[in-house]
């Protein structure tokens, strides 16, 4: 498999108190690395920085090095890093605009104007998303009719139509059902095929259910990544046992 | 004893919250009685639209039509001023600036707030009319424009103080949405910030604009006063505010054109109501 995403020697702070300590990586490319994690533990920081949405926090500093396809992320110009990396928040956030216009929203805003290229891009983008099924025939009414999961996957769309190589994920189903979760995860597991994909879940579950891989984090450390199989059956550290059996955290 | 203490306290606060509206009864009624006594003796389109007021020739011609329009001009003009650079301002300090310049301009804006009209006005007088003067080659410079100038400065810190709220409460979450679609910081701004603020940046607005039709010394020093149906901005015009501060001192009370001072008073506050509750319409909006 070949290396997506290279991280070495990373240190980050917010303003004194530090938030990642010496943190070494790799994310392999069209994996789901799944991250988790008791809070404060440095996830949401690690997943923010791969799109350098952390930078918005003017006590942020950081240290070391990242790279994506081989190159330093913050020698890439920071908008088209954001287009290459996309991002799914943890509450859907559907803009209140139609269906279409949601979708559209980014490659329009990249540029692209003719409708018809326009469709065929959401088309692709609500299809990947599982979505398309469910609102073709009303592509033009309020993303707000939709329900929550509908919603979150019309997001995962959204970020689909910039056409990223890499999504991350911030606990995208924390305010959904199981069943909507369910088919968020399953868009997730068919979105590998194209797509490298980071997914921070608070739900110990979710991890080992979509997870190629998964990385365990404490106190803005690196506890131990492996395998989500053999993590969740035999991991290396007392710590990250303690965790998935739910003993902390 | 304690109940009778809780009684008593209940009872005040009850009667403080009913003196603020019931202050304004009053003053409403007495607006009203005084102003609705002119219409014994002129017919209301008579007043709204007559275009000459002459208070005290005899008979006395009372048409409030010039100075309605003396008020619109100046607001208008004193709105396409600092509506622009009243939002610029705000966005630029809730968005841009470096915060240590932001808290810098925010102090900058409440001592603009601070200063009297009347302070504004004599500045304005001694400064802006010779140089309106000069630069349109006018035989004054005591002008509706002027007045725009001047009073624009006046509304600048309400539309700024409040756009910059509005926006700074759009959540974070709409901000990092729109960024991590890879939109630009100005791309965040204008197509993700401003339509989610618009109903405060709209309130701002209009409470900027309230503010400027209500304002009186500034106006009143600047514009020149003559009650003439305004047909250029470049003219010197009187609005509703400057002719009842100028005129009631001198006004027999009791007599028509007492009457008709009230009665403007009424159109005044017609007017700045309806401004209030538009600006509140949009800030309701913008809660739900």
């Amino acid at each position: 498999m070949v290396t997506k995403i290279n991280i070495k020697n990373l240190n980050i702070w917010y303003g004194n108190s530090p938030a990642i300590k010496n943190l070494n990586i790799q994310i392999l490319a069209n994996e789901i690395l799944t991250v988790i994690g008791p809070s404060n533990s440095g996830k949401t920081t690690f997943l923010r920085m791969l799109n350098r949405l952390n930078e918005l926090e003017l006590s942020f500093k950081m240290k070391g090095l990242v790279e994506i396809d081989g190159k330093d992320i913050t020698k890439i110009d920071v908008e088209l890093l954001r287009k290459k990396v996309g991002m799914v928040f943890a509450l859907p956030l559907p803009l209140p605009l139609s269906i279409f216009d949601n979708v559209a929203y980014g490659p329009r805003m990249h540029g692209i104007k003719n409708k018809n290229k326009l469709m065929e891009i959401s088309e692709k983008a609500l299809k990947e998303a599982y979505l398309w099924d469910e609102v073709k025939d009303r592509l033009s009414t309020s993303a707000f009719k939709l329900s929550g999961g509908q919603q979150q996957r019309l997001c995962i769309a959204r970020t689909l139509a910039v056409e990223p190589d890499i999504i991350l994920f911030d606990e995208p189903c924390s305010g959904l059902d199981p069943i909507s979760t369910a088919k968020v995860e399953e868009a997730m597991v068919r979105l590998k095929e194209h797509y490298t994909i980071v997914l921070v879940t608070n739900n110990v579950k979710q991890a080992a259910r979509v997870g190629d891989r998964t990385a365990f984090f404490l106190s803005g450390e690196l506890i131990e990544v492996d395998k989500t199989q053999k993590m969740f059956t035999a991991p290396f550290d007392q710590r990250t046992d303690d965790y998935i059996r739910g003993i902390f955290g | 004893m304690r109940k009778v203490k809780e009684f008593i306290i209940e009872k005040l606060i009850f009667l403080s919250g009913l003196a603020s509206i019931f202050f304004v009864v009053l003053i409403f009624l007495f607006l009203m009685k005084e102003g609705l006594s002119v219409f014994k003796t002129i017919s209301f389109p008579d007043f709204i639209g007559g275009n000459k007021w002459y208070p005290i020739s005899e008979p006395a011609q009372l048409g409030i039509k010039p100075l309605i329009l003396g008020s619109l001009l100046v607001t208008l003009g004193a709105a396409i001023i600092s509506i622009p650079i009243g939002i610029g301002c705000a966005i630029y300090i809730a968005e841009v600036a470096p915060k240590k310049l932001k808290e810098f301009l925010k102090a900058g804006i409440e001592l603009l707030a601070a200063i009297p009209s009347v302070v504004l006005g004599f500045v304005g007088m001694v400064t802006l009319v010779p140089f309106v003067k000069s630069i349109f080659h006018l035989p004054t410079g005591l002008t509706a424009i002027s007045g725009s100038i001047m009073l624009a400065f006046m509304a600048m810190p309400t539309i700024v103080s409040i756009a910059e709220d509005a926006l700074y409460s759009v959540p974070k979450i709409y901000k990092e949405g729109a960024l991590a679609l890879g939109a630009t910081h100005w791309q965040t701004i204008y197509r993700v910030m401003l339509p989610a603020s618009s109903s405060g940046i709209l309130a701002a607005v209009m409470l900027g604009i309230g503010r400027v039709i209500g304002e009186t010394m500034a106006v009143m020093m600047i514009t020149g006063n003559a009650a003439v149906i305004p047909t250029s901005i470049l003219q010197p015009v009187r609005t509703l505010t400057a002719t009842i501060a100028a005129e009631m001192g001198e006004a027999v009370v009791g007599s028509e054109h007492y009457f008709a001072l009230f009665a403007v008073g009424i159109v005044l506050f017609v007017i700045s109501f309806a401004i209030n509750v538009t600006a509140d319409i949009f800030l309701h909006g913008e809660r739900k």
